[in-house]
């Protein structure tokens, strides 16, 4: 494994074998850094791409990454997701500089080197000199430099990718239970209605294990109680993966008795801690199930998210061993209609950079990696509701925290 | 009110320079006061803005919306401390219809921590439709359109 120089031995020692002691220094550690883009994001895991509705015709391309990796997934003109990195097998071009767009093939701007839509390269410019004079020597065989190519999976319309040939496949991946979550959410054709970008000050990992912390949510997030939103919160729980990276929480929600709620509480004379205008809340089951709040993650970076009627993809981008990104792909579907779309868009207030209950996940992690300065021996705690990391069906506890951690450890050889 | 008159232009003027006093100096409670109710305001991206798509970042369709934003910031949400700067100019009026202008501006807005560090934190367009039918003019509609689709950190007060 080519490391760039760093040696692979393990940059962190973790204090027992467990999964409930985590060493600081996994996030301050460049060399672990270093190792987590090799052995996770390159490595046998499924990383999320795009919607497929966003490359609906062949020819049709995003550019992205996977982890730091810059790739590019593109519709074939048989209607199958390629994705390939990009980066001219020339002289490491950036092969495309647009976000997205729609070609019929991809040609590098710096010596004029263009690949299909598979990542053949098909032409080299000068390939056989000018004039018979230079060119490339005749064991040249444009056929040996394809483009370094991810296998693709689609599932309720998002694409995934993974560079390792010993990935399983994406259903196998996430397991029953998680393949269930995330089909019940995208049970219709998903349409875009914006994205946006939040830039935290925190190593990746931190942000990761906030999603999956159903411990801190009515402790850091105190819109809910703040408003005397009268949750009458009923039974949810946690399902994980076996190997653990994967996962979701959920809870139910009477929405009949919060609405009567809401009318209850117009009614009273102590209005300071009401809101204003309900309908940053008023929601419908729209799944008819009373689930109100499912979040699922893919290891290592994706979320799911429904929030009541808001519905994203949330993706985390390692930026360096201090910083990360996090684009917030907020959807809707294609059977809404106006009144849903509106519904969306004012719940949309409740999550984001902007978020009523998520603008603290965008600051928290930074406080943490601040602590750290320095500051990075010993080792922090998720023991709240055990050791292991099983699906449980109760939700004060950090096992998903731990589910994480067990694949990480698995993945990284610790 | 034609283009050209003074009163409109001054009118104008001082929605725009007191929606930024209100945010820059602390005054948000009386923010919600200077738009329209219902009204729209929407906080975006250049992106999402060209590709016609309608979420943002912060969206508020009622003074109601308003108010519970800056309730909410004051006793609910947890950020570390800070403030902005806005400078606002220059401001155009594209046009006058049915006792609305449709105005145009650009701004800088810069965020200082309690501790002091100074960043520049957005830039963008402000595309507002101003009700000029009634003295003081309210906004109908502030749509903030961010030039980056990234914002560092969290956006708690609005912008």
């Amino acid at each position: 494994m080519s490391l760039s120089g760093i040696t692979a031995e393990a940059a962190v020692t973790w204090p027992s074998n467990g999964i409930s002691e985590v060493p600081f220094r996994l996030y301050t550690d460049p060399a672990q850094y270093q190792r987590e883009q090799e052995c996770l994001f390159k490595g046998p895991t499924w990383n999320y791409l795009c919607l497929a509705v966003e490359i609906a015709k062949p020819g049709d391309y995003v550019a992205t990454t996977v982890g730091e990796t810059a790739v590019i997934v593109v519709r074939g003109a048989d209607g199958a997701f390629n994705a390939f990195v990009n980066r001219c097998a020339h002289r490491g071009n950036l092969l495309c500089l647009e976000r997205n767009g729609s070609t019929k093939e991809f040609s590098c701007i710096y010596h004029g080197w263009t690949y299909d839509l598979t990542g053949q390269l098909t032409g080299v410019a000068f390939e056989h000199g000018v004039k018979r004079q230079g060119g490339m020597p005749p064991e040249f065989r444009k056929e040996e430099h394809t483009l370094r190519r991810l296998r693709t999976a689609e599932l309720g319309g998002l694409v995934f990718g993974t560079f390792s040939d010993e990935t399983p496949d994406l259903e196998t991946y996430l397991g029953p239970d998680v393949t269930r979550g995330l089909l019940r959410v995208m049970n219709r054709t998903p349409r875009l209605l914006g994205r946006s970008t939040q830039v935290m000050p925190n190593n990746w990992k931190l942000y990761f294990e906030n999603v999956k912390d159903t411990y801190h949510a009515s402790i850091l997030h105190l819109f809910l109680t703040t408003f005397r939103i009268n949750r009458l919160t009923m039974p949810g729980g946690i399902y994980i993966n076996r190997e653990g990276g994967n996962h979701y929480s959920y809870a139910k929600l009477d929405y009949a008795a919060e609405d009567a709620d809401y009318k209850a509480a117009q009614l009273r004379a102590d209005s300071e801690f009401r809101l204003q205008d309900n309908s940053v809340v008023e929601s419908v089951d729209e799944y008819g199930d009373q689930v109100s709040v499912q979040i699922l993650t893919i290891f290592p970076g994706m979320v799911l998210q429904q929030v009541r009627n808001t519905i994203a993809v949330r993706v985390v981008r390692p930026r360096g061993v201090d910083k990360a990104e996090l684009e917030w792909i907020h959807l809707g579907f294609d059977t809404d209609d106006e009144a849903m779309t509106e519904r969306r868009l004012r719940q949309g207030n409740l999550i984001g950079a902007a978020g009523y209950i998520s603008m603290e996940d965008g600051c928290v992690g930074g406080f943490v990696q601040r602590a750290l300065q320095y500051n990075d021996d010993g080792a922090g705690l998720v023991m709240m509701g055990g050791h292991e990391a099983e699906s449980q069906m109760f939700r004060a506890s950090e096992a998903a925290i731990r589910g994480f951690w067990k694949h990480y450890r698995s993945l990284m050889g610790e | 009110m034609s283009m050209d008159d003074p009163a409109l232009r001054h009118g104008i003027h001082e929605l725009i320079a007191e929606y930024a006093d209100c945010i820059d100096e602390d005054r948000l409670e009386a923010w919600p006061d200077l738009f329209a109710d219902p009204c729209r305001y929407l906080v975006t991206s250049r992106a999402n803005h060209e590709a016609g798509l309608p979420q943002g970042i912060m969206y508020a369709a009622s003074r109601g919306m308003l108010l519970d934003r800056v309730f909410s910031l004051r006793r609910a949400n947890i950020f570390e401390p800070h403030r902005y700067r806005h400078v606002v100019a220059p401001i155009r009026i594209k046009g006058v219809q049915d006792g609305v202008a449709v105005v145009h501006s650009q701004f800088i807005a810069a965020r200082i921590m309690h501790d002091g560090v100074t960043s520049l934190f957005a830039t963008g367009r402000y595309l507002d439709r101003i009700d000029i039918a009634a003295v003081p003019f309210r906004f109908r509609e502030r749509i903030v359109v961010l030039d980056s689709d990234k914002i560092d950190t969290l956006l708690a007060i609005p912008l």
